[in-house]
């Protein structure tokens, strides 16, 4: 069904008690295709633009959990493409431009509200930093914008940028086309237009193992009984490197907690998203009032989905010294994700040792606003066996062959990145 | 919070410590292949498990401690002196 303000309003006459489901819970079939292993934004998306760009809709995205029950629904929906190196730049730049189109094409509102994103600079050396960055993603035509400390005062009036600060401001680099979007929304709404195209959506679905044949996968094993594909590709963020290992290889990949945690909700106060590299802290205020904050790793190897104090703490000590004025509002909720940590920071789209398996993950911190370029990519690779332009850098083999793509400059630590 | 055991100063507060990676990274010999170089650089077994991993003490006796610790339930299995063999 469409939705739209006349099934709206036709729905509203009968209590909304009688919308359809929004997709349909088929019993998994015995082979397909393709069959994605992981059912979160980046799954569900590559599902989709299966379907809709290449016409392949006899697929199946096999999910352990629930839907969008990984980290893309516990993220804080930052949406940026304020990057510095060529393959990430572009690949991001693809990546908003779809965001600026998605509720449309998807007919479902993922809420992406274009707040801005800010980063601040608290010394000289990180507004020489920021300018070269800045400069760099204008000549590879996104927008940018150098600030001031009157400017980031003006724009952001209870941002302590008084002489005494506790971190002094001194500008920032701003993209205004950045912002937040609804993160379950962008599952849902990929799941329902896949669904809507014929791929099943198999919920509650493990994969617990595979038969191998040679350089090939056979049969991939799970909680829901045996499933063959012609293709398989592999979403599964931080569980990348469990799943790998029951394939026989090893990837560059360490699993990292990372959490986040929100405030009581209080009314508009901060109309864009406020990040702080020195500091390493984000806030932003959500659409209910909440202020959703991030910052840290746990720093060390985890597969603990759930929070833990230290990174808490850290988060609001830097909410207060950045923000005074909230020293007041109580704290909500705090939770964790497990994430697919990368050796260089930058995401991985491509083949594997395996010639039929193909993997999408080393997302980090920050695969959220990846997610429609990562189904774009990872759909065309998955449909042609060949890379697009936009993931050809992304390559597994690219680590040994000394063609990193390292943002931070941190050398194979991931938990730096 | 996680407690970590120093085999030099005892339980001690996880914040106390920076964390040092994988502990069965083995780097290889001169003139080793560009595989094995690769692998030891980059490639991890990353499990879901048991995980042997390097911890150095920094806001103590800031020595470097080898541990053994379960990545999905973070229980500390075991610890010794990183130059002492196995945790
Ligand atoms: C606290 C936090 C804050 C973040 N903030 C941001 C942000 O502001 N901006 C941003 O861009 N990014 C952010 N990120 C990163 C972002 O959330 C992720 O990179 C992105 O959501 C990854 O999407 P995904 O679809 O690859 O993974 P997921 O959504 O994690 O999906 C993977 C799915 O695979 C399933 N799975 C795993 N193993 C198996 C198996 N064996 N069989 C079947 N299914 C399996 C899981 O259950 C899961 O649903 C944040 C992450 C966290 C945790
Ligand atoms: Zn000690």
């Amino acid at each position: 069904m469409k939705y739209s303000i006349f099934s709206l309003a036709r729905n509203a006459l009968t209590y909304h008690e009688n919308w359809t489901q929004a997709w349909r819970s088929p019993p998994p079939r015995r082979e397909y295709d393709v069959v994605i292993i992981g059912g979160g934004g980046h799954g569900l998306a590559a599902a989709y633009y299966l379907a809709r760009n290449h016409g392949i809709t006899n697929v199946a995205v096999l999910e352990k959990g629930y839907l969008g029950g990984g980290n893309t629904g516990r993220n804080t929906t930052i949406v940026r493409s304020n990057y510095y190196l060529e393959p990430n730049a572009h690949f991001y730049e693809h990546s908003l431009k779809l965001w600026e189109g998605l509720s449309a094409d998807l007919n479902y509102n993922v809420m992406f509200s274009q707040r801005g994103v800010l980063n601040l600079a608290h010394s000289y050396a990180d507004l020489d930093t920021y300018s070269r960055r800045g400069n760099a993603m204008r000549l590879n035509g996104i927008d940018a914008e150098l600030l001031l400390r009157d400017d980031v005062e003006r724009m952001v009036p209870l941002l302590d940028c008084s002489p005494n600060a506790r971190y002094p401001v001194m500008g920032g680099l701003l993209q205004r086309r950045g912002g937040t979007a609804r993160h379950d929304a962008v599952a849902w709404g990929y799941a329902r237009g896949a669904d809507m195209r014929g791929v099943d959506l198999i919920q509650q679905c493990e994969v617990t193992g595979f038969t191998r044949n040679g350089s090939r996968i056979d049969e991939i094993h799970t909680t829901r009984g045996t499933i063959r594909a012609k293709k398989i590709g592999l979403a599964v963020a931080g569980h990348s490197g469990h799943v790998a290992a029951m394939a026989g290889f090893r990837l560059p990949i360490e699993t990292h907690v990372l959490q986040a945690l929100v405030s009581e909700p209080v009314k508009p106060v901060l109309d864009t998203v406020v990040t702080s590299g020195a500091v390493h802290f984000y806030v932003s205020q959500s659409d209910k009032g909440e202020l959703v904050l991030g910052g840290d790793l746990d720093m060390y190897n985890s597969y603990g989905q759930r929070s833990n104090l230290p990174p808490v703490e850290h988060a609001v000590q830097s909410l207060i010294a950045l923000f005074p004025c909230f020293s007041r509002l109580r704290m909500l909720r705090t939770w964790g994700g497990v994430m697919d940590m990368s050796m260089d920071g930058s995401p991985i789209i491509g083949k594997t040792p395996i010639d039929n398996l193909y993997v999408d993950c080393g997302w980090c911190y920050g695969g959220f606003k990846a997610t429609p370029a990562s189904g774009w990519c990872f759909a065309h690779t998955l449909a042609t066996g060949e890379p697009h332009a936009l993931n050809a850098a992304f390559t597994l083999d690219r680590y040994g062959l000394g063609r990193t793509i390292d943002e931070k400059g941190g050398g194979p630590y991931p938990w730096v990145h | 919070m996680m407690l970590l055991t120093c085999p030099h100063c005892g339980p001690r507060d996880v914040t106390e410590f920076t964390y040092g990676g994988d502990a069965n990274a083995r780097q290889p010999a001169d003139g080793a292949s560009l595989e094995e170089w690769n692998a030891y650089v980059f490639l991890r077994d990353n499990p879901r498990g048991p995980h042997d991993e390097l911890w150095q003490h920094t806001a103590g006796c800031r020595r470097w401690i080898r541990v053994q610790r379960n990545t999905l339930t973070h229980a500390v299995l075991g610890s010794a002196p990183a130059s002492g063999g196995r945790a």
